[in-house]
């Protein structure tokens, strides 16, 4: 059972692979499946993590009858494919958007403006290593954040600030595209690793 | 007037307002209120799945029922949702959940869905080092900075840099660390004002468009 | 020059061969290279390492099978970490397709180190609504995790006996293929003062350096290079430390590309501007 696993697996991959080559039929294939078989691993989940565990339980065990009303904005979401009732899902989503923009407002001025502005006002003192990292820390995110400022022609000192901040943005971009390499080649080591080392390897024995 | 937008505004005004009173006074009634609404939100995404996979497969159904190009496609996705549900029910019946290592279920997802899912993800480093070849080029200041940042990292961030010199990985941790993170540090910044901004206007009213 | 101007108009699939064959001739021999360690690993190292005696660790699983190669195998190295100093792992996902490979990692390495389901660990799996239920868990974990990822009630659990939210929690280390690391920080760690960890892909690395120099995290692992270093200070090799050979050179070939693609940019755009002045 484990064997033919790993062909079906090793299977796939190649079906993936094969759009290297050129879009053909195994390739369209392989993709239809994966999204099917995703939206029906969702649904098996949906059951076994959210209605089970926070619905069923809940109101089997303990009687919590009033969370039947979360279900029912929950069920009403679905409602926007009925367009005589379409306008009732818009209350489930009234409540989620409310939640999150309040859970929004603090959250980001706690864990992100507070945090980060404080870790930005850094101690220059001296001639030394630390003191001009820090001063290139506060330089590139005032300058970053001038670059981003549109109210006003960048020209003048604004003009000049934002020309640092850009070119302290396009160190940061590089350095997203070295890592952005670095994740995919990783994926691809991750596949070979599989089909030399689970599939094609114990071919031989 | 009950079909309109009036309700669904009071809603996020009223839910958004006490979870923002209720981070600065956790007590009764708004401790509360944050709690039970939590866990009420938390149910309710829940449900965003059941949408997401409602819509997949109207789309899909309507493809074949119209006979749209490459519809034997939306066949196969049918198939393959059919097929992993049938399993899914099947093992939860069996198991008491199809979650158990062994199960059939299990099985379909280790065979199947990882496979598939890594190796869709992995045809990128093909991409990527093509387009690294056809499309990368110093054309002006700006690009020359990127694409010089951009060799530093690649080489600095693997072993074999480490072996040529101990101060090239040491250099690379520096630019992650310093100008990297300056940088980033500025647009977080601007996406937290955007954000905060966001929010306070879809609390008080002003911004509708989740609505339409 | 017509030989740079062929090179440059090259089949993409010749580019797709090579890249292919630079990545499996080291992942099959195998040659060995010098792993350093960097200083936000060794951090995030030291944080699990100084942890009291029987500390509670949870792990967040926030990633799927389309990361696995990076995360995977440094989750593997830290439960072993974990184990070896008889901490208890807690699990839960807020990715639902990554669900089961936390599953896969906490039954291989438990079962290394002999250690048993509900005494020493316990998986709760996945619930919905990540930012609210981060807030939740802050007060009582069991609204959101009354059983664990088989539909068992955690109360039948010794290991859960104790914990009910963030203060029974030593630390939280978030395995992040996006931005769910950065909901963690805002809310676990900015309203209840936890102590956090994060292991990001490589994509998503960058985007942490800023919380970990406001000490908003106390490490960071980032990608396949993260996970090897983390193997190492585990002393355990596998598969993060195998593939950075195929990671080294495939590194060095993409550099080469970047370099062969722009000598051949200049070399006609000189041969353009040539031109233009003759015709003036």
């Amino acid at each position: 059972m484990i064997t033919i696993g790993i062909w079906i697996a090793a299977g796939l991959t190649l079906c993936i692979y094969s759009f290297l080559y050129k879009d053909n039929p195994f390739y369209k294939f392989a993709e239809s499946f994966y999204v099917g078989i995703s939206a029906g691993y969702w649904l098996i989940y949906t059951y076994a993590y959210v209605i089970q565990p926070m619905l069923i339980e809940p109101i089997r065990n303990r009687g919590e009858f009033v969370l039947l009303i979360p279900a029912f904005f929950g069920l009403i979401m679905l409602s926007r494919w009925v367009p005589k009732i379409a306008w009732l899902s818009r209350w489930s989503i009234a409540f989620m958007v409310g939640i999150g923009a309040g859970l929004g407002v603090t959250g980001y001025i706690q864990g992100f403006l507070i945090p980060q502005i404080q870790a930005t006002i850094l101690p220059i003192t001296g001639f030394n290593i630390t003191s001009l990292n820090n001063l290139i820390i506060i330089v590139g995110v005032i300058t970053t954040l001038l670059y981003f400022y549109f109210s006003k022609e960048h020209k003048g000192i604004l003009g000049w600030t934002s020309r640092i901040g850009i070119t302290f943005i396009m160190i940061a971009f590089g350095a997203s595209f070295g890592y952005t390499v670095m994740a995919r080649i990783s994926l691809l080591i991750g596949r070979f690793y599989f089909l030399i080392y689970d599939w094609i390897i114990p071919i031989f024995g | 007037m009950i079909k309109g937008k009036g309700i669904p505004l009071a809603i996020s005004f009223l839910t958004g307002t006490i979870i923002i009173i209720a981070f600065f006074i956790p007590h009764a009634p708004f401790g509360s209120f944050e709690e039970i609404s939590l866990r009420w939100y938390s149910i309710i995404a829940g449900f965003t799945m059941l949408l997401g996979v409602d819509s997949l497969l109207r789309l899909h159904t309507n493809k074949i029922k119209r006979k749209e190009n490459h519809w034997a496609y939306s066949i196969v996705l049918l198939f393959g949702f059919l097929l992993i549900v049938i399993v899914g029910i099947i093992s939860t019946i069996r198991y008491g959940n199809a979650f158990l290592t062994g199960s059939g279920f299990m099985y379909m997802y280790d065979n199947m869905i990882i496979p598939l899912q890594s190796t869709m993800f992995s045809l990128l480093a093909f991409f990527i080092a093509s387009a690294a070849y056809r499309a990368f080029r110093a054309r002006n200041f700006d690009a020359t900075l990127l694409l010089i940042t951009a060799i530093i990292v690649m080489f600095g961030r693997v072993p074999i840099s480490e072996m040529i010199s101990p101060k090239i990985p040491i250099f690379t941790e520096w630019i992650m660390s310093v100008p990297q993170m300056a940088a980033k540090r500025g647009i977080i910044i601007g996406i937290a004002l955007g954000a905060i901004g966001v929010s306070l206007r879809i609390i008080l009213g002003i911004e509708r468009s989740y609505l339409s | 020059m017509n030989i740079i101007k062929k090179l440059a108009n090259i089949d993409r699939r010749i580019i797709f061969i090579v890249i292919a064959i630079v990545v499996i001739i080291p992942l099959i021999f195998k040659p060995k290279f010098p792993i350093v360690v960097s200083e936000p690993v060794q951090k995030a190292y030291d944080a699990v390492n100084n942890l009291p005696e029987g500390a509670n660790v949870m792990i967040s699983i926030d990633y799927d099978a389309a990361s696995m190669p990076e995360l995977q195998p440094y989750l593997e190295a830290l439960l072993s970490h974990c184990f070896m100093k008889d901490f208890h792992p807690i699990l839960i996902v807020q990715w639902q397709l990554g669900a089961p490979l936390g599953t896969q990692a906490l039954e291989k390495i438990a079962a290394e180190y002999n250690k048993e389901y509900g005494i020493d660990y316990i998986n709760l799996g996945y619930r919905p609504g990540y930012v609210a239920q981060m807030v939740g868990i802050g007060r009582e974990i069991r609204t959101y995790f009354n059983s664990d990822y088989k539909g068992d009630l955690i109360e039948k659990y010794p290991v859960m006996n104790n914990i009910h939210n963030y203060d029974d929690i030593d630390l939280l280390i978030g395995l992040e293929a996006g931005a769910t690391g950065q909901v963690w920080v805002q809310y676990a760690g900015a309203r209840f003062d936890q102590r956090i960890v994060l292991a990001l892909t490589a994509v998503s690395a960058p985007d942490a350096y800023f919380f970990f120099q406001s000490g908003q995290i106390e490490g960071l692992v980032g990608g396949m290079k993260g996970a090897a270093e983390y193997e190492i200070l585990v002393d355990k090799p596998d598969m993060a430390v195998a593939g950075m050979a195929a990671q080294s050179f495939a590194h060095m070939l993409i550099i080469l590309f970047i370099v062969f693609g722009n000598i051949a940019y200049f070399v006609d755009k000189r041969k353009k501007n040539k031109a233009k002045g003759g015709i003036k």
